[in-house]
């Protein structure tokens, strides 16, 4: 059984492997496309990250949402705007150099002083389940309030990009 | 059995955001500088679960808040897409540098 | 005894991994109880796939007033050996211009999306694969994905009736998603629970969700965006056959051509298999039978159905589509959500008078918004 639980974290270390490797080329890439498609990816990696929080309605709903709708937004508005002449020219700016210096220092003094901070782990919140019914409860008794306005910002989102994307006829 | 160390799970966080800030700080391509949000945001929401996990009294909360955080995710890349197609119909150009009328 | 042909299956995997146990170790069992039923449904489903084609021809030939393919075998049994064989000695050839990668891996990742689902579906009392509790969402969410793995087929053959195909398939697709999610809705209302198994026991005894008000008309327009989703006639316009050439799968030959077809007929038994399980009552019947027997029988009475469309209706334009995507099943499956709300919150008769009165009015609604789309009454000017 030992066995077993050793090969589930070691599964974690793997997923995370690839979500940071995927990350990366995300970053990367020159084509546009393979971006989205690494994209994706990176995006399931986080769903399966999720499963080892124990979060399992949430990795589905991150399937759902981010990969079935905000992907496929990015991918349709990559195929509209796509240009054959911008394959060859290099997809970073000036700034990579001192972008990624800058980041470097923020990595490390951050790792140093996260590492630093004693964590008070609550047991109880490990193990409790929380499925779509609690989630549910939750969401009409305690934060009724921004669930309400986040249909309004939806809505809002909805008709802005509407406005938006329309041409001038 | 001991879970995954909290540290973990903040530190992979802490990278997936930093290739995110990268990614947007130096990609050309609008879509790009995109792209290097959302995965900004997916890591701010594994460190809302993880923390709401371990040390959190009431472990719904992360979840909630990062269910949150995916929709307005969503209507930010919707609403950064309409931007970037109605760029694309003006200038015919997808690119943050040639959009620069309005620099000294 | 029919409880023993009900657990046949159960019975014989309990049976082998008892003879396993003897000298394997534990969490090797663990393992191999996982493996038996993945490997179980990964080796049936193309299986059910063949002679679902098979189902196909021979139905569509008849209702065309013809036999289907009758010279391979008794029956043409053999016919979709035949045309396994036939697909497999195929050249394969990738154009020129076209992006390798992406190309070789579409048709893998779009057979992954229907295969993983079927991990959901629950065959029979105690036979799922793995019993989530977010399993209905499991199964939409993945779905989702195989669009993703669609445009991935026929952007990279760079060829621009694949990617015609192509847009045309995502825009279909992603608008009958919606109606599809919300369609679902009334179910978990219903049942308070995500997880399939919980759907299928809160269906038993009859009480199918079929013959609720709600779910009559949910059924309908899950099962039509479930035909929409899976690009089946009359929503076939992605590989229209006669408009352009094969739409997103132009470029493909050979066995990558046969991976886009074994994603579509998969996804078909699987989305049948959902339908089932959500409003008819999944594997309930009178005891007689084994339930997996059930199981069978109504999700081969819903692919009949299927195959009695392709051969019955035409095409939809695309515009037709989009249309009644958008403007009747998306506003029919909002306020089919308030009613299935209605039949929850009130005692008997009250919910069901109460649903009667709320369908009424949203279909007239409909009705009347839609006026403009409804068609004239035709006049027949034929010779007498």
């Amino acid at each position: 059984m030992e066995f077993l639980y050793f090969l589930a974290k070691t599964g974690f270390y793997a997923t995370a492997l690839v979500t940071l490797g995927s990350a990366v080329l995300v970053v990367t890439l020159r084509n546009l496309f393979h971006c989205a498609l690494a994209l994706i990816l990176c995006l399931l990696g986080v769903a399966a990250t999720y499963l080892y929080l124990k979060a399992e309605f949430l990795a589905m709903i991150q399937i759902l949402l981010y990969i079935g709708a905000i992907m496929t937004l990015l991918i349709f508005a990559i195929m509209l705007t796509n240009r054959l002449a911008d394959q060859s020219v290099s997809q970073t700016n000036r700034q990579s150099l001192p972008a990624f210096a800058l980041l470097a220092v923020f990595n490390v003094f951050c790792i140093a002083s996260l590492t630093a901070v004693p964590w008070k782990i609550n047991p109880a919140s490990l193990t409790a389940p929380i499925d779509a019914k609690i989630l549910g409860a939750h969401l009409m008794g305690t934060y009724v309030f921004p669930f309400e306005i986040i249909s309004v910002v939806l809505i809002i989102a909805l008709v802005g990009a509407v406005i938006l994307g329309r041409t001038d006829q | 059995m001991n879970p995954i160390p909290l540290n973990h799970f903040v530190i992979f966080s802490l990278f997936l955001f930093s290739i995110g800030l990268y990614g947007a700080l130096t990609r050309r391509n609008v879509i790009g500088i995109l792209m290097g949000i959302e995965l900004m945001l997916n890591a701010a929401n594994i460190n809302l679960i993880a923390f709401s996990r371990y040390v959190s009294q009431s472990p719904e909360t992360g979840q909630i808040f990062a269910i949150f955080v995916i929709v307005l995710a969503a209507c930010a890349a919707a609403i950064g897409l309409a931007i970037v197609l109605a760029m694309y119909q003006n200038r015919k150009t997808v690119r943050a540098e040639d959009i620069h009328i309005l620099k000294w | 005894m029919t409880e023993f042909l009900d657990q046949i299956f159960i019975i014989a995997k309990n049976g082998a991994l008892n003879f396993l146990g003897v000298f394997l170790p534990d969490w090797m069992i663990l393992l191999a109880r996982i493996l038996i039923s993945v490997v179980t449904l990964v080796a049936i489903a193309p299986v059910v796939m063949m002679y679902m084609t098979w189902l196909e021809r021979k139905v569509l030939g008849r209702i065309q007033n013809r036999y289907g393919p009758n010279r391979v075998g008794i029956f043409g049994l053999l016919q979709p050996i035949a045309d396994g064989i036939k697909m497999l000695t195929k050249e394969d050839l990738v154009p020129k211009n076209a992006d390798k990668v992406i190309h070789f891996i579409a048709p893998m990742v779009i057979v992954i999306a229907p295969l993983l689902v079927l991990a959901v579906l629950p065959f029979g009392r105690n036979l799922i694969a793995a019993d989530l509790n977010v399993g209905l969402l499991f199964f939409l969410g993945v779905s989702t994905f195989g669009v993703i793995a669609l445009f991935m087929g026929s952007w990279s053959s760079k060829n621009k009736y694949s990617l015609l195909g192509g847009m045309r398939a995502f825009a279909q697709m992603i608008s009958y998603e919606i109606p599809m999610l919300l369609s679902v809705v009334p179910v978990i209302l219903t049942t308070s629970s995500l997880s399939t198994v919980a759907i299928v026991e809160a269906q038993l005894q009859g009480k199918w969700f079929i013959f609720t008000p709600w779910g009559g008309f949910a059924s309908l327009v899950f099962f039509l965006c479930g035909v929409a989703e899976v690009n089946r006639t009359p929503f076939d316009l992605p590989e229209a056959e006669s408009e352009i050439v094969a739409g997103f799968h132009t470029e493909y030959s050979g066995m990558k051509f046969a991976l886009f077809y074994m994603a579509e007929f998969i996804s078909t038994f699987a989305i049948s298999g959902l339908a089932v399980t959500l409003f008819l009552g999944g594997w309930d019947g009178p005891g007689i039978l084994p339930s997996w027997f059930w199981f069978g029988l109504k999700t081969l009475i819903l692919i009949l159905i299927m195959i009695w469309f392709r051969g019955t209706l035409p095409r939809f334009r695309v515009d037709q589509l989009m249309g009644f995507a958008w403007k009747v099943f998306l506003p029919f499956t909002l306020g089919n959500i308030f009613i299935a709300a209605l039949w929850v919150s009130l005692p008997f008769p009250g919910n069901f008078i109460a649903d009667t009165i709320g369908i009424t009015v949203i279909l007239t609604l409909l009705q009347v918004f839609n006026r403009k789309e409804m068609p004239k009454k035709r006049k027949y000017l034929c010779a007498n």
